[in-house]
């Protein structure tokens, strides 16, 4: 029986519940010391002067490091690659935003470094500040990317002339809010330098290598002086993708006091030290025809980032290629603020775009007086419009089909306020679902043991999505072997050289070097006669995949669709989501349990950042005034009704050598629009400012 | 967090003696304070264990119920009584926090819960009349969605969190203390302050002097009575704003009322406006939404708050028409 596409149990699960499972932060290192990182309570500007006098009579203090005595990280500010961060890693007195590192102290216990970094007494010259986008977004400028590959600017056919000729159009705003990561672990980095010039760090990152490099860069250390190991990571969803100063600054203090340093951030500086999804402006126009067939599309996004750093919200380019029009302009303009730089978040720029283009369709569906469904269909992509290539595979029709067969949408009423049980409102959504399937460049190796079991071995981690898991399976189903007879190590540098597990490639990526490796072991295998077979002899097989050369001529995609229910008390403003079914087709499914589980993950992640989740900054101090999970509410178990998840097994030969394409986002891409839909069709208004919270529903 | 001596009183004297200066503090179940330590918020030199000299009893008797300072949030949520007698009490601590801090939490401790003003959890804000008289108030200008739009000052406008204390004060309940010169009893309408010109200040309390207990009467409204709490997330969040109502019903027409808000008060907060409009009056509907555009009266709000005050209109008036309806 093969393995791939079982719902085995994950192979991390009960090392897991048991709390046997060793986070980077809970590595056992001799002689270890703590970190504090003191930040500043100005939100720009500069500080003038740090009075440690107090800080150094704590007992067990055993340094105070500030720009005066720090030393010199000399590719701080120096990026290779776009997600590379410019780090602040107390080199300078300038203030860049609020909650920045100022100070780094170093003490014989976690407390005692706290305390003395509170003790610190800093004098700061304050300058303007400006942190409001609603009040700067006229001085957007346009980006050198958006996202990691796309131009900034997109235009097909004339969107104007188009515009100008169509029957019925919708023109709105729409805004979305600071959203933060907030995994349940920590950030946390035990920094171990072996010498001056070789380090060791243990550090919860989705990217060991990635980190390695950047470390390496900062400290100006050949890439294979440094050893980044991440055996478990407790959730990243982008904000453990790029390595970040308080890493450099583990390395930075254990330096200077010549010991293993741990470093872990509290709850409030995560809010400030390791990113978050920016607040967008979008601006979306849409035209069509009578008939419901567009004729011009319009996405103008404008998102905030750093004065230092570019990190843009790719908002615009679902819009490039999810609904097929001749006439298509999208635009991106960066406003850079006096805030800390953003990062990827979970589907970055679909889970916000995509909410903008999906409501503005939901808007056009009532202007036109068709189902929203129809609408999507009227206008399904036969191919890439943007890209002018074929899908690699699309079932996005089956997902419609599918998902409103379940949730029983032919019943609906389309007249908004129409549905009632007793005094509640009951509202139906829906929303399309869309992710691209990407693969970067990786390599695996793969081993026959002495006992004749195999281990599978690459560099890659697992944030949590059940990496260990599905590389087993793949190698065992190569191999033909069963798959309790393949053991999994991940997480260290010193493996075979794997990408960042960011943009849902880390089993079309590892996965294809792993399947490849395991076949190449097998060839090996076959080739050896009987008696050699049984030898215990190791045999092993390592190589490097990169995308399939065929895949170029294609557009690959995931797609789903994706149906709400609501239910909103007209009196007192209050929504809960009570129904919840997806459709997903994303190539072949490896583990239906592991699988369903991050569909799931997304859709919640989509039920916050649509009903909860808002980061809200003083715009006089800059500083984030929800700043812990009390006040910053991600969904609890209530907010959560149960997620009808159906997954269609697609048959992609092109996209990968494993045929799947990447799970970890598209769940929440379609929630925030079908939710917002929903809550129109349940009460008439149309929120077009996210999170929809009941103040704007009274 | 600054180092700090802890001291697991013996004596209930040694407790008052030992409590009493201004850098003493109290700890019960800890989950306010340690949280307001780490911060930075709160920074004792000593901290007093109240665990080996209080009361965890819940008893009911012919004065009413006595629940000891140390019972807990959830013993007393899900005891036989206080579930039959007075409905409110439950609900309201079940609609407060988390089951782990509820098992925690103390009576006391949750009575003298500090706000949740984001400015002032926030060390690093310079700005706080309460953490530092005379500093200012950063609330003021800022983000006040949590804030208090009822009993508020030009010094001060943070909402007191607590949801049982709500339904205390809507149960008549009094707070029995031990201080230096002996003891005392204190109505709980009596016991939180107004922000005023001393924010920093926020119940009678003498330094020093402990909650020893919590005596609700018997009280012929208790078992029409119900707790209303509307917040952003369905669980584990902080009130909006919320009402605990109490009613005295005789053949359709109300004789005796409660009505205490949360989340819209610098304190528990009576609607003594909206009871006054209910008693004497037919249990309808109308009647229900005629007292309860009266329980914001006074209001001040900012432009972040404002939805407040039609919201909790509307609380009110569903609580009531909740308690009015129970059997
Ligand atoms: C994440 C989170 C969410 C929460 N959500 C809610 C909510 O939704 N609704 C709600 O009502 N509450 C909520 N709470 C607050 C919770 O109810 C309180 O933290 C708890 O009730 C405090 O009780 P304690 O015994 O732990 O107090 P402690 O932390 O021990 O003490 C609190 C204060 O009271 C003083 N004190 C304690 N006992 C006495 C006594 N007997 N005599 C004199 N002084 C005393 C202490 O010195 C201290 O200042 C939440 C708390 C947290 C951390
Ligand atoms: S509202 Fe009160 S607690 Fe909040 S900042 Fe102002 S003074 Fe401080």
């Amino acid at each position: 029986m093969t393995s791939v596409g079982q719902g085995i149990d994950r192979a991390d699960a009960r090392a897991k519940v048991r709390g046997e499972a060793q986070y980077a932060a809970d590595t056992p290192v001799a002689g270890l010391v703590h970190a504090f990182v003191v930040t500043s309570a100005l939100g720009h500007g500069r500080v003038t002067a740090i009075d440690a006098s107090a800080a150094r009579t704590v007992p067990g203090v055993l340094a105070v490091i500030t720009p005066d005595n720090a030393p010199r990280v000399p590719g701080a500010t120096k990026k290779k690659v776009s997600f590379d961060r410019i780090l602040q890693v107390v080199q300078d007195a300038d203030v860049r935003y609020a909650d920045q590192p100022i100070a780094v102290v170093v003490a014989d216990t976690p407390e005692r470094a706290r305390a003395a970094g509170e003790a610190l007494v800093v004098s700061y010259a304050p300058s303007p500040i400006a942190v409001s986008l609603a009040q700067n977004e006229a001085a957007g400028r346009k980006p050198a990317k958006a996202g990691p590959r796309a131009e900034p600017d997109s235009s097909r056919g004339d969107f104007a002339g188009a515009l100008a000729s169509a029957a019925v159009k919708v023109e709105q705003t729409y805004t979305t809010s600071i959203q933060h990561h907030h995994p349940m672990e920590l950030h946390g980095t035990i920094a171990v330098w072996q010498g001056n010039d070789a380090l060791t760090l243990y550090d919860a990152t989705q990217g060991v290598f990635p980190c390695r490099e950047r470390l390496a860069g900062a400290f100006d250390l050949p890439p294979e002086k440094v050893r980044v190991i991440s055996h478990y990571v407790g959730g990243g969803f982008g904000c453990k993708g790029s390595a970040w100063s308080h890493v450099a600054l583990a390395a930075l203090a254990a330096r200077v006091v010549k010991r293993p340093v741990k470093l872990v951030l509290t709850r409030q500086q995560v809010c400030s030290l390791v990113g978050y999804r920016p607040r967008t402006i979008q601006h979306v126009t849409l035209a069509a025809a009578k008939d419901g067939q567009l004729r011009a599309m319009r996405h103008d996004v404008i998102s905030e980032t750093s004065r230092f750093d570019e990190f843009v919200e790719p908002s615009g380019l679902v819009t490039r290629m999810l609904y097929a029009c001749p006439n298509v302009t999208t635009t991106h303009r960066v406003v850079e603020l006096d805030v800390p730089t953003p990062t990827f978040t979970r589907a970055p720029g679909e889970a916000t775009g995509n909410f903008a283009l999906e409501v503005a369709l939901d808007e056009l569906a009532y202007e036109l007086g068709v189902d929203p469904v129809e609408l999507r269909l009227k206008n399904y992509a036969e191919h890439d419009e943007d890209e002018n290539k074929p899908w690699s595979s699309k079932s996005l029709r089956e997902c419609y089909r599918r998902a409103a067969e379940q949730f029983g949408w032919r019943h609906r009423r389309p007249l908004p306020g129409s549905q009632r049980e007793q005094h509640l409102l009951v509202g139906w959504g829906m929303a399309t679902a869309s992710y691209p399937a990407r693969q970067s460049a990786a390599s695996a190796r793969v081993k026959r043991d002495r006992d004749g079991n195999f281990v599978v071995q690459a560099g890659t981690q697992d944030i949590g999505t059940g990496t260990y898991t599905i590389l087993a399976q793949i190698a065992a189903d190569a191999l033909g072997v069963a798959v309790e007879r393949v053991r999994v190590e991940i997480g260290d540098t010193a493996l075979p050289e794997t990408p960042v597990s960011g943009g849902s490639q880390t089993a079309s990526s590892t996965g294809s070097a792993v399947k490849r490796a395991a076949e190449a072991l097998k060839q090996k295998l076959d080739a050896l006669s009987a008696s050699d077979r049984s030898a215990d002899t190791e045999l092993v097989a390592e190589l490097k995949t990169e995308e399939k050369p065929d895949r170029k001529r294609f557009s690959t995609h995931g797609f789903g669709a994706q149906f709400v229910e609501v239910k909103v008390d007209p009196d007192l403003g209050v929504v809960r989501v009570t129904r919840a079914v997806s459709a997903f087709a994303t190539g072949k499914i490896l583990n239906v349990k592991t699988a369903r589980s991050q569909f799931m993950g997304g859709m919640v992640w989509g039920i916050g950042l649509a009903l909860l989740e808002h980061s809200r900054r003083d715009e006089r101090s800059g500083r984030i005034v929800t700043r812990d999970l009390a006040d910053y509410h991600v969904p609890v178990n209530a907010d959560v009704p149960e997620l009808e998840v159906i997954m269609l097994n697609e048959l992609d030969p092109h996209v990968n050598e494993i045929g799947a394409k990447g799970i970890g986002e598209i769940g929440i891409t379609g929630m925030p629009a079908a939710i917002a839909n929903a809550v129109y069709h349940a009460t008439g208004k149309r929120v077009r400012e996210l999170p929809i919270t009941l103040d704007k529903l009274l | 967090m600054k180092s700090f001596d802890y001291l697991p009183a013996q004596k209930l004297e040694e407790a008052v003696a030992r409590g009493e200066p201004r850098t003493s503090r109290f700890i019960a179940g800890g989950t306010l304070l340690v949280d307001l330590m780490r911060l930075d918020v709160e920074r004792p030199d000593l901290v007093v264990d109240l665990n080996g000299v209080l009361s965890s009893d819940i008893a009911w008797n012919e004065a009413g119920l006595t629940l000891g300072a140390l019972a807990r949030n959830t013993d007393v949520a899900y005891d036989d009584t206080v579930r039959r007698e007075f409905p409110v009490l439950s609900e309201a601590i079940l609609a407060g926090a988390s089951p782990q801090i509820r098992n925690l939490a103390t009576t006391g401790g949750n009575l003298l819960q500090r706000t949740r003003c984001a400015y002032f959890r926030d060390a690093a804000v310079p700005a706080c009349n309460k953490r530092k008289p005379g500093s200012g108030c950063a609330a003021l200008e800022g983000y006040t969605r949590m804030h208090a739009i009822l009993g508020v000052s030009e010094r001060c406008i943070a909402a007191h969190p607590s949801d049982m204390a709500v339904a205390l004060l809507a149960l008549d309940a009094a707070v029995h203390t031990r201080r230096a010169t002996g003891e005392r009893q204190i109505p709980l309408g009596d016991l939180h302050t107004l922000p005023g010109t001393t924010p920093e200040l926020e119940t009678v309390l003498e330094p020093g002097e402990v909650i020893t207990r919590v005596v609700v009467p018997r009280s012929p409204r208790g078992r029409r009575s119900t707790y209303l709490k509307v917040r952003d997330r369905a669980s584990f969040a902080f009130a909006l704003s919320s009402a605990a109502v109490a009613l005295e019903l005789e053949q359709g027409t109300i004789r005796s009322a409660r009505v205490a808000l949360g989340g819209v008060g610098v304190k528990p907060w009576r609607a003594a406006a909206t009871e006054a409009a209910l008693v004497g009056r037919p249990a309808t509907s109308e009647t229900y939404r005629a007292a309860a555009k009266l329980a914001t009266s006074g209001a001040k709000t900012t432009p972040d708050n404002a939805f407040k005050v039609p919201l909790t209109e509307r609380v009110v008036a569903r609580a009531l028409e909740r308690a009015g309806a129970l059997a």
